[in-house]
């Protein structure tokens, strides 16, 4: 099929209506804003429903309505809209309601800024809200990708009943870049006898509800959210590895710098260095065994993790499975600066301990 | 051939539009491109930009440290991008608005009166594409046939009046920098 050229926030929009998205509710936000506006055109012309609400916290409770009825329904923001929302995501996992929410991430903590950040990694692969649960996150590194996450994102959503992450730096949202629109096509059955979308003969009632106020029954609904987590754990891990089979150092990163990165390794191997990349495409599950097992590996010698973050975020995971074989530094810009390809030349250099060129 | 091209100017002047029109023609071409636009506050009044990159090869980084060429449109945008861009590259700089020469030796110079040549043709609207045409002329890095097309394709319907403005400019442009 023909490329077509396409800027992130809309090509997503695009591809949750292609998706079937029934529902979206959203209030605006740079650098996310065109996609409830994308969504006001087009959403209600293929079928949807569109609401502009009156916050953030409607709109994810909105959300929860909607998936509790059975139909697909999304949200959209940037981090502190996206911070608002915790509570209903909580509410979504705890009762079970599918949902994708797509965080076009810009720089914090508090407003921060509009342009782009990472910093909302542990907010988005921790839960995020109260209570023990999880949700699969998707990171995308281009607009293509961004696409097909937020489409299967849907599939995911419904085949585990939990709400789904996609988590994209703004600079994804912003940029134009030519897709392909592939044959969309679900993964599995979308039948949903547990919605709660009117009875129609049904000889019951479905109840959408996360209070278990007996401890054993909480204890119970815990027990088989875990199950859950565990099965997604288990079945949804993806990352992608460039050059990572003799490489002496790797970067780990993901998003927009994971791409920045590929033009760095360019550079480096040029002059020689063997660099790989292992960018993680699932924040959670985060691919923990495939970087344990690379990091074992004798010929790499190095880890280097690089994020739109000051503190860095996912370094915590890649520590966590690395598990100290190799050292691991960390090279990191926030407030929607971009670590230059240049710096990140510098970082590979001075990790390996050779002199900066 | 890769080309790693930052276009800057004041809101208004068409710098976002000639970023689309090259990575649209780019695309035509069978290239790799991407176009990264600054959206912060610049975007509502200042002095705005955007990255794009055309490549035979997938794209990593989609905005440069260092250009291989520098669209400027306005002043502002020398002084934030001119002395960044990679030995052996271009600068295409818009004298209606610049009045100051460019005092570097290690890469190509071109002015190009953007908005004059507009003046001439009638219509200010077209100085991002009189813009367009000197720097496809200076790099050749696309056909200018491409672009010739992709403005039949552009202006459809009663728009489709404003083809020959804007083929005209284009050809102004590429004799600006003959």
């Amino acid at each position: 099929m023909a490329k077509e050229l396409w800027k992130g926030n809309e090509a997503i929009a695009e591809a949750a209506i292609r998706a079937g998205c029934d529902c979206f509710f959203g209030y605006p936000i740079t650098p996310q804003s065109e996609v409830p506006e994308y969504m006001s055109v087009h959403l209600p012309k293929a079928g949807g429903v569109f609401v502009q609400s009156e916050s953030e916290i409607a709109a994810i409770n909105m959300v929860y309505g909607a998936g509790g009825s059975g139909k697909r329904a999304m949200t959209s923001s940037s981090s502190p809209g996206i911070s608002l929302k915790q509570e209903g995501i909580t509410y979504l996992a705890g009762a079970e309601v599918p949902a994708v929410i797509v965080n076009c991430m810009r720089g914090g903590p508090g407003l921060g800024t509009i342009q782009p950040g990472q910093g909302d990694y542990y907010q988005a692969t921790r839960g995020g809200g109260n209570g023990d649960y999880r949700t699969v996150v998707l990171a995308p590194s281009n607009v293509q990708e961004a696409v097909d996450f937020v489409q299967e994102a849907f599939d995911i959503a419904d085949e585990y009943r939990n709400p789904v992450m996609v988590v994209m730096d703004g600079l994804i949202g912003q940029m134009m870049e030519p897709i392909e629109w592939k044959e969309y096509k679900r993964r599995a059955s979308t039948e949903k006898p547990w919605a709660a979308g009117g009875k129609f003969g049904r000889d019951h009632t479905n109840i959408i509800n996360s209070l278990y106020i007996e401890p054993e029954a909480c204890d119970i609904h815990n027990q088989h959210l875990t199950v859950k987590f565990n099965l997604m754990a288990e079945k949804e891990v993806r990352y992608e590895t460039v050059n990572c089979e003799d490489a002496e150092i790797i970067i780990t990163s993901y998003g927009t710098p994971a791409r920045i990165a590929l033009s760095a390794m360019e550079v480096l191997a040029a002059e020689g260095i063997k660099v790989g990349l292992f960018r993680p495409i699932t924040l959670w599950p985060f691919p923990e065994k495939a970087l344990h097992d690379l990091a074992g590996k004798d010929h790499v010698k190095h880890i280097l993790d690089i994020e739109l973050s000051s503190t860095g975020q996912m370094i915590d995971d890649v520590r966590l499975a690395v598990e100290g074989q190799k050292p691991i530094s960390y090279l990191g810009r926030a407030g929607g600066m971009m670590p230059s390809v240049e710096e990140m030349v510098d970082a590979v250099y001075k990790a390996l301990g050779k002199e900066v060129k | 051939m890769k080309k790693e091209i930052i276009i800057s100017g004041f809101g208004g002047q068409g710098v976002m539009s000639i970023g689309k029109n090259l990575v649209e023609a780019g695309m035509e071409e069978k290239f790799f491109v991407t176009w990264a636009p600054s959206y912060g506050p610049e975007m509502r009044g200042g002095t705005a930009n955007c990255h794009v990159g055309i490549s035979s090869d997938p794209i990593g980084a989609p905005m440069f440290t260092h250009p291989t060429e520098l669209i400027a449109m306005n002043a502002p945008s020398i002084e934030k991008f001119g002395y960044k861009v990679r030995s052996g590259g271009s600068v295409f700089i818009n004298s209606s608005v610049v009045k100051e020469q460019f005092l570097r030796e290690d890469v190509s110079v071109y002015y190009v009166p953007c908005e004059d040549i507009a003046a001439e043709l009638g219509n200010l609207k077209v100085a991002n594409m009189v813009m367009l045409g000197a720097y496809i002329g200076a790099t050749k890095a696309l056909q200018v046939e491409t672009v010739e097309k992709m403005i039949h394709e552009m202006f459809t319907g009663p728009k489709a009046k404003l083809i020959p403005l804007n083929l005209a400019a284009l050809q102004r442009g590429l004799d600006a920098v003959q």
